[in-house]
């Protein structure tokens, strides 16, 4: 059985908008991700290293900020959510199974430590710029914030820009 | 009034809702094709906007949903999160996230979305976003200054702009409507192909932008709840009759003095006028901060009686009618102004030795609850205070 057609991407982005919606709504505050990813590393380091945390003003910070401990944030069930959502997702549409995509002239093991580079500048980008395309560009311009549009303007103009050299990852 | 959290849903349940949230956001980005890196990075290289398109759609769809709630009253713009601006960390933190972008093909929410349905890339790239996110932690003191430098605090891209929100909105829509053309236009070319939409889908779209003006129209033209309020109380000041509800100065330092227990006496002046002399036990609520949330439990209750009161009986009146609209509790409204009230009580001065007997009564009564008001503003001192209902700011961000 083939996979399915992806949503009509404007349908999805209307969903999209109408999620966020109702989270800002409720919450006060919209969707995010790499938030999450900065709580797993700190509990992460919390265990691993207690007295180097206890050492380190910026992980005491955060740690203050979240008295249950780093992983009882919004942010952290907001992306288990996110799993769960998508791997449903994945299930109805028959999208489900271990795969790796790449561009067509480079090998998997390219594509794994491009991956890893790529993950690594995107989660160092997004604790610097406070956010990331949900966080900031997303959820930033649905409430028009200055910071947020920026920001977005920041990641795509410097997607394109920096687009033609990496083509060979991902081109003919 | 939104947002519900933390005032209506407490702060252990919202983490049910991030849940509830999450599946949502997941499962939408994931049918939109967001788990697939090929999709994604095709915004760059011209032959699939999807991103584009979904991404956009769904900003204008949150904006106008948002200006639509808070023109209706539903969602109170100060109290939720503005993502704020600190200059240098957005474009550089922007600058690296793109690269990051071209180079991992996700950004964190997708590369969530494609390790969930089993693609190895996405789980690489979310061990990679791991990885950065910890060389931040650890060299932290080597990018404060950058991160923390420029510190704009939430402004708002209209503002900075210098238009109102509805101008932008609307802009910005108009933007977002012009570049899914443009771009069909350009995935055209790029793949060579000469798709054109049916006329079903062409019926379709144009009427989700016809509807997407009437809502921002709705918001740029239709009075909005603060002006609807406004005029009510404009029309409702001309037919009111208020002598039913004026309460002479002695009934109420009468009820001062043996119902304080009972009554608010709130203060409808400036924070000023509040300071350099209030009634006993006075509460001050200005008009303009009457609808702030930690005044909504002492305009809705049923247990007391708000007495209002001010310096001139045109502000008083219609902070007593606005009460009455935004509110359920039994409101009166004092006759004296508070300088009449401060002569009658505090700065008595005995009657002369022709006074009738009236006067006397009135200068012995006056004397008697001028005494006792003090005296219980004195005893009561810590314990009269009206709790005040702490309205937090939310804290947000990625």
């Amino acid at each position: 059985m083939n996979s399915q057609k992806y949503m009509n991407p404007y349908l999805a982005g209307f969903l999209l908008g109408l999620v966020l919606l109702a989270t800002i709504y409720v919450t006060g505050r919209g969707l995010g991700a790499s938030g999450a990813v900065k709580s797993v590393v700190l509990s992460a380091v919390v265990a691993v290293a207690p007295e180097h945390s206890a050492n380190t003003p910026s992980i005491n910070d955060y740690n203050k900020e979240h008295p249950g401990g780093p992983l009882k944030d919004w942010l952290v069930f907001e992306v288990i959510g996110v799993i769960i959502g998508a791997f449903f997702s994945g299930v109805i549409s028959n999208r489900v199974g271990i795969k790796l995509e790449r561009g067509p002239n480079i090998t998997n093991k390219t594509r794994i430590v491009a991956a890893i580079i790529g993950g690594a500048l995107f989660g160092f980008g997004s604790q610097l710029g406070r956010g990331c395309t949900s966080g900031a560009a997303l959820s930033g311009m649905a409430v028009m914030s200055f910071g947020g549009i920026i920001t977005m303007l920041a990641i795509f103009g410097s997607g394109y820009s920096f687009a033609y050299f990496f083509r060979k990852l991902w081109l003919k | 009034m939104g947002p519900l959290v933390p005032f209506i849903i407490g702060s252990e349940f919202n983490l049910i809702i991030a849940l509830i949230a999450g599946i949502g956001f997941g499962f939408v980005l994931e049918q939109a094709g967001f788990s697939s890196t090929k999709k994604l990075v095709g915004l760059f290289y011209g032959y699939d906007f999807t991103v584009l398109k979904v991404f956009f759609t769904a900003g204008v769809t949150g904006m106008i949903g948002v200006l639509l709630l808070s023109h209706w009253g539903l969602l109170d713009l100060s109290l939720i999160y503005i993502n704020p601006t600190f200059l240098w960390s957005a474009l550089v933190g922007g600058a690296i996230m793109g690269i990051g972008f071209i180079i991992g093909g996700f950004c964190p929410g997708t590369s969530v979305c494609a390790a969930s349905i089993g693609k190895l890339d996405g789980l690489a790239f979310v061990f990679g976003s791991a990885l950065g996110v910890f060389v931040f932690i650890e060299g932290f003191p080597l990018f404060e200054k950058i991160y923390i430098a420029e510190s704009w605090g939430p402004v708002l891209i209209n503002e900075q702009l210098g238009m109102s929100k509805i101008v932008f909105a609307i802009l910005l829509s108009a933007i977002a409507f012009a570049a899914f053309y443009v771009t069909g236009l350009i995935e055209n070319r790029v793949n060579n192909v000469n798709s054109s939409v049916t006329k079903q889908k062409a019926i379709y779209y144009s009427s989700a932008i016809g509807f997407a003006f009437i809502l921002l129209a709705i918001v740029a033209f239709l009075p909005d709840s603060q002006s609807r309020i406004e005029t009510r109380i404009s029309k409702e000041l001309k037919r009111t009759d208020f002598t039913n509800m004026l309460v002479p100065a002695d009934k109420l330092a009468h009820e001062i003095v043996t119902n304080y227990y009972r009554i608010n006496i709130i203060d409808t002046r400036d924070p000023e006028s509040f300071k350099s002399y209030h009634l006993p036990f006075a509460i001050n609520i200005p008009f303009e901060k009457m609808q702030d949330r930690e005044w909504k439990e002492i305009l809705d209750q049923k247990h007391k009686t708000n007495y209002f009161y001010g310096d001139d009986a045109q502000s008083v009146n219609k902070a007593f009618l606005k009460a009455g609209i935004i509110g359920s509790a039994e409101n009166f409204i004092l006759s004296e102004s508070s300088q009449d009230f401060r002569k009658m009580f505090f700065e008595l001065t005995p009657p002369g030795p022709d006074a009738s007997k009236k006067e006397h009564n009135s200068y012995q009564f006056r004397n008697k609850a001028s005494t006792d008001m003090q005296s219980l503003v004195e005893a009561l001192k810590n314990s009269t205070q009206p709790v005040v209902a702490k309205v937090s700011k939310i804290k947000g961000g990625c």
